[in-house]
C-alpha cells in the first residue's frame, strides 16, 4: 500500500511545497529543523490542517484532493495520530482513553488485539489508574497503545520523544522498534533528533523550509556526509544492515555486510538473523598502515570518498567500503598530517559497533 | 420554628432561584461556547454586553423587563395571548429576573473552564474518530464540568439575593414574589418589624454560608473527577 502525500500551501513569507511518497509499512522518518513544516505536514495528513492545494492519498482512498473538491473528515480518515504531548483525557481511567478510538472504529480490533497492543506496551498494570498519576514514559505508553487501538492505516508520531528527558527516552525507544518490526502498519515519525532517525527509521524524508531536500533509505541517507550537512547537524556515523554469519568459538558473533566483516560480543541468535548496526562517527579511527598489534576486533579497508566541512577542530570523513558508507570524525590536525584526501586507501578502526534488536527491515523477510 | 409566612418566603426564593439557574443555564452554555477560544474585539463586545446585567442597576434591569414582558408590552402580550405565559406580578417573573441577573456569572465560570481545556483533546477525539456532538459530549462536557457546577451554585447564591430587579418588576406580592429579601423589606416597612427582619436576614445569612460551602464541595469533587 502506497501513501502519496501531495501539499502546497504559503503562510505569510514560509512556504510550504513538498510532495512525497512512502510504499511500505515500516517507519518513515520526517526529519529536519525547527520549523521546517514537518508537523503542518503530518496535520495536514490527519486532516486537521487543510492546505491550500494538495492531494493525499493511501492506497486508493483518496483523503484530500483541493482539484476535486475532496477532503474526507479527520475522523474518518481513520489515521492514528500520536502528538508531541501524550493528549490523554484527564477525566477517564487509562482503559477509557484507550477504548476512546477503538469503540468509534467501524471494524474495532478483537479483545485478543486489544489485549495483545496492552501487552506489546506494558499497559496491563495501569489500567484502572487516572491518566494525572502517570509518568510520562507511561503517558507516551497510553498515547501509542490508544492510536494503534483506533485501527489505523497510518500512524503518525510527531516528535513522540521530544517531551521526554533520556531516561524515559531510553524506555520508550524499544517500544517503537517492536511496533516497527511487528506492526504491518505504516508510520510517519517527526523528528529532528538524528538518534532516531538512525535508530528507528527504515525511510527518510528531509524536510527543509518548506520543501522535501531529500529523501532515500535511512542505511544510505544516514551514512552520508551530504546529510548532515543539509540537516545542519554533525554526522551521525554510519547506519547499515548486517546478517549474522557465524558463531565464533571466541565469544564474539560475526556479521557480514556489504564490504566486510564485523566481531561483536556473542548474540545469540540463528545465523542468518538480519540486524541493524551502527557505528558512530566518532568511533572510527583512521590508520594509512595496516595497523599491527592492536585491541580492536575490527578493522576495514576503506577508501576515501569525500573530506566534510571543518567544525571547530574536527572533520568528517566519508569513507566507502564495499557498498557500504562509513563516516569517521577525527581531527583537522590528524587530516593534514595524514594527508587524507579522496580516492586514498585508508585503515578505518572501529572502536564500538552498536546492534539494534531487530530481525529485519519490513518487506525483506 | 417557621411562622407559614416566612418558610412561604423560604421556599419561594428557593423556587424562583432554582429555576431562575436552571433556565439560565441552558443560554449560559451556548454563548459559553460562543465566544470560547475566539480572540477578537467581537468577543470583547459580546462579553460586555453579556455581562451587563451584573453592572447594571438591578431597578433599570427591572424596568426594561417591565416594558419588555409586561403585559401591555408587545412581547409579554404576544406571549400571554399565545403560550398563556405571564411573567408580570407573577412568581416566574422574579425567576426570569433573577436568572437573567446572575447569567454572568454562569457564562464567566463556564467560559474560564472551556478556554482551561486543552484544545488539542478535542484533536486527539477527532483522530480517534469522534464526531462534534460525540467530542461535544464525552470530552468538553465533562470537562467543563466544574466551572458549571462552580457557575450554578453561584449564581444560586447570588440569585436568592436579588431584590431591586424584582421589586421593580414583578412587584412584591405575597406568596407569588415576596422572596426573603422582599420579605425582609416589608417586615422593615413595619412598626415593630424589627425582630422579624432580623429572623428572616438570620435565615439569609445561614442559606449563604450553606450556598458557599456546597459550590466549594461540588467544585473539588467535579475537578477531582476529572483528575485537575
Amino acid at each position: 500500500m502506497t501513501i502519496d502525500v501531495f501539499l502546497r500551501h504559503e503562510f505569510g513569507n514560509f512556504g510550504l511545497d513538498v510532495s512525497f511518497c512512502i510504499e511500505r509499512p515500516g517507519i518513515t522518518a520526517l526529519f529536519g529543523p525547527s520549523g521546517a513544516g514537518k508537523t503542518t505536514i503530518v496535520n495536514a495528513v490527519a486532516g486537521l490542517f487543510r492546505p491550500r492545494e494538495g492531494r493525499i492519498a493511501i492506497g486508493d482512498r483518496v483523503l484530500l484532493d483541493t482539484e476535486a473538491g475532496v477532503c474526507v473528515a479527520t475522523r474518518l480518515r481513520r489515521i492514528g495520530y500520536v502528538f508531541q504531548e501524550p493528549r490523554l483525557f484527564p477525566h477517564m481511567s487509562v482503559e477509557d482513553n484507550l477504548r476512546f478510538g477503538w469503540r468509534r472504529t467501524k471494524q474495532p480490533a478483537g479483545t485478543a488485539e486489544f489485549a495483545g497492543i496492552v501487552d506489546m506496551l506494558g499497559l496491563a498494570p495501569l489500567l484502572a489508574r487516572r491518566t494525572a498519576r502517570l509518568s510520562g514514559g507511561e503517558k507516551s505508553r497510553v498515547a501509542l497503545a490508544r492510536a494503534l487501538l483506533s485501527s489505523p492505516g497510518l500512524l503518525l508520531l510527531d516528535e513522540p520523544l521530544a517531551a521526554l528527558d533520556g531516561a524515559r527516552k531510553a524506555e520508550i525507544l524499544p517500544y517503537f522498534e517492536r511496533l516497527r518490526d511487528e506492526a504491518k502498519l505504516p508510520m510517519l515519525y517527526v523528528t529532528h533528533s538524528v538518534e532516531e532517525v538512525s535508530r528507528l527509521a527504515d525511510h527518510v524524508i528531509v524536510v527543509r523550509e518548506g520543501r522535501v531536500a531529500a529523501q532515500g533509505t535511512a542505511f544510505d541517507l544516514v551514512s552520508d556526509l551530504a546529510f548532515s550537512t543539509l540537516a545542519g547537524t554533525p554526522a551521525y556515523g554510519a547506519v547499515l544492515e548486517a546478517s549474522i554469519s557465524a558463531q565464533q568459538d571466541s565469544g564474539l558473533t560475526a556479521l557480514s555486510f556489504d564490504g566486510g566483516t564485523l566481531l561483536i560480543p556473542r548474540i545469540d541468535r540463528p545465523a542468518g538473523t538480519r540486524l541493524r548496526v551502527r557505528l558512530r562517527a566518532e568511533d572510527i579511527m583512521l590508520a594509512r598502515e595496516a595497523p599491527g598489534a592492536i585491541s580492536a576486533n575490527n578493522v576495514l579497508l576503506a577508501t576515501v570518498a569525500a573530506v566534510g566541512a571543518t567544525a571547530n577542530a574536527a572533520v568528517d570523513i566519508q569513507l566507502r567500503c564495499g557498498g557500504t558508507k562509513l563516516v569517521a570524525r577525527i581531527t583537522r590536525a590528524s587530516q593534514e598530517r595524514l594527508g587524507i584526501a579522496p580516492g586514498h586507501a585508508l585503515y578505518a578502526i572501529v572502536k564500538s559497533v552498536i546492534v539494534d534488536p531487530r530481525s529485519g527491515p519490513p518487506g525483506a523477510d | 420554628m417557621l411562622t407559614p409566612a416566612e418558610s412561604e418566603a423560604l421556599f419561594l426564593s428557593l423556587r424562583v432561584s432554582f429555576v431562575a439557574v436552571f433556565g439560565a443555564l441552558p443560554f449560559a452554555l451556548a454563548f459559553a461556547l460562543l465566544l470560547a477560544r475566539r480572540r477578537s474585539a467581537g468577543r470583547a463586545l459580546a462579553e460586555g454586553f453579556l455581562h451587563l446585567p451584573l453592572v447594571l442597576p438591578p431597578v433599570v434591569v427591572g424596568y426594561l423587563l417591565l416594558v419588555t414582558f409586561g403585559t401591555r408590552a408587545p412581547l409579554g402580550a404576544w406571549l400571554l395571548a399565545h403560550l398563556g405565559l405571564r411573567f408580570a406580578f407573577d412568581w416566574k417573573g422574579a425567576a426570569l429576573a433573577s436568572g437573567l441577573i446572575t447569567f454572568p456569572f454562569q457564562l464567566r465560570a463556564i467560559g474560564l473552564s472551556l478556554d482551561a481545556i486543552d484544545k488539542g483533546l478535542g484533536q486527539a477525539a477527532e483522530t480517534l474518530g469522534a464526531g462534534p456532538f460525540d467530542r461535544f459530549f464525552n470530552v468538553t462536557l465533562p470537562l467543563a464540568a466544574p466551572g458549571i457546577v462552580v457557575g450554578l451554585f453561584t449564581a444560586f447564591a447570588a440569585s436568592l439575593g436579588e431584590f431591586g430587579a424584582i421589586i421593580t418588576f414583578v412587584s412584591n406580592i405575597p406568596g407569588e414574589t415576596q422572596t426573603l429579601p422582599l420579605a425582609i423589606y416589608s417586615a422593615l416597612q413595619q412598626p415593630g418589624g424589627e425582630a422579624e427582619a432580623a429572623r428572616l436576614c438570620g435565615f439569609s445569612i445561614a442559606l449563604a454560608l450553606l450556598g458557599i460551602a456546597l459550590a466549594e464541595f461540588a467544585g473539588r469533587r467535579a475537578r477531582g473527577l476529572i483528575g485537575s
